[in-house]
């Protein structure tokens, strides 16, 4: 019941993208078509969830153990870079179809605050380990809802007639306005 | 001249957040007051003049090669001095700021300033850089967080102005956030065409 909680509360009311305001640059960076914005989720769930274990693990086994708290910043970036390149590698000898569906976007993923953000809430709200899979593979479908939903809006957006001043930036940020407006719905739902 | 230059384009020319548009997730989600956006602005700037500084200092000593692990390094190494002394003298703002001051580690702003500018020039012009990237951030945040203070909690930095029973709470909540900046970037690109 409790992992249900936290599901629906990462995906729904509180979304990662549109409550939380995490990994807006690829929000607002990757979603002209719905194929990129599925390749992009595809990827952040990928390293999202993998940092979140490794990073688990670092803070409970090291760096608690040995005092070091005030190096988690330093720390859990380290991972995430060290891990993106990992999995770049990794991907490439591997599975190189993955590797060509995923691949431009990883690079790009060292610097999505989604990644560090939720490593270091699943750390502040005290999770064990399987709830902060949880919590992380959530906040990945989250991510991409709002995206490809997202994406889906601003493909039709490219055919609107849209005032001059308007276009582009602007107009994207008042439709991620009406798509947050959208999921306020969504709260007192657990 | 070319100094000043340095410190004064960040304001409007290259205004990171209204020009650039970059380093969005702390300019949406700090901004729900003028004092949270100005606490979120000199908190980056300060880790954006200071990573320049240092990376301008050991730009000759990093390979070529690994120079962008070494800036995170370094960036992430100036985030957490801010975050202590922020949990230690602001105890408040650091709260009400929350996860954000970590997340200036993967702020686009400092790394994109360290790899475009101070891996190329000096100390003191990087340092100029630093400060007036950064002051041109916190005006945009500031400028965001007021009118959204403004409208939502009919308050401007905790001054009273109106009644909280004609605020429009909805933007001081997350649709505001995009909506009001939205609108922002859309004047500021009609100025700029005049």
């Amino acid at each position: 019941m409790n992992y249900l909680v936290i599901a629906i509360s990462a995906i729904l009311v509180n979304n990662i993208v549109l409550m939380k305001f995490l990994g807006i640059c690829p929000f607002l960076g990757v979603s002209k078509r719905i194929s990129t914005a599925v390749g992009m989720t595809g990827a952040v769930a990928f390293v999202m969830v993998l940092a979140t274990i490794v990073t688990y693990l670092v803070q409970n086994y090291v760096l608690n153990k040995f005092g070091l708290a005030y190096l988690q910043t330093i720390a859990f970036i380290l991972i995430i870079a060290a891990l993106v390149q990992l999995v770049e590698i990794i991907l490439k000898k591997v599975s190189p179809p993955l590797y060509q569906a995923l691949g431009i976007f990883l690079p790009l993923i060292t610097t999505n605050c989604a990644i560090l953000g939720v490593a270091i809430l699943t750390i502040q709200k005290e999770f064990n380990l399987v709830e902060g899979v949880i919590y992380a593979v959530s906040n990945a479908i989250g991510f991409g809802l709002a995206l490809i939903l997202f994406a889906g809006i601003r493909e039709h957006l490219d055919l609107q007639n849209v005032p001059k001043g308007l276009k582009g930036t602007p107009i994207a940020l008042i439709t991620a306005g009406i798509l947050a407006m959208a999921f306020m719905g969504f709260s007192g739902l657990v | 001249m070319n100094q000043w230059k340095n410190f004064s384009k960040g304001f409007i020319k290259e205004n990171p957040v209204f020009v650039l548009v970059l380093g969005m997730c702390p300019t949406l989600g700090v901004t729900s007051s003028a004092i949270n956006g100005l606490g979120m602005g000199l908190a980056t700037t300060f880790v954006l003049m200071m990573s320049n500084i240092a990376i301008s200092l050991v730009k000759g000593v990093i390979p070529d090669k690994v120079r962008i692990p070494a800036f995170i390094v370094i960036i992430a190494a100036f985030v957490t001095v801010v975050q202590l002394l922020m949990q230690a003298f602001v105890p408040a703002l650091y709260k009400s700021l929350g996860l954000f001051i970590p997340l200036i580690v993967v702020n686009c702003i400092v790394l994109g300033r360290a790899e475009a500018f101070a891996s190329k020039n000096n100390p003191l012009s990087s340092a100029l850089d630093g400060l007036g990237i950064g002051l041109g951030f916190s005006f945009a945040l500031v400028l965001l967080g007021s009118i959204r203070e403004v409208l939502g909690s009919g308050k401007i930095f905790n001054l009273t102005l109106y009644s909280e029973n004609f605020v429009t709470l909805l933007f001081v909540l997350a649709p505001g956030a995009f909506i009001v900046l939205g609108y922002l970037i859309a004047i500021i690109n009609r100025m700029k065409k005049n």
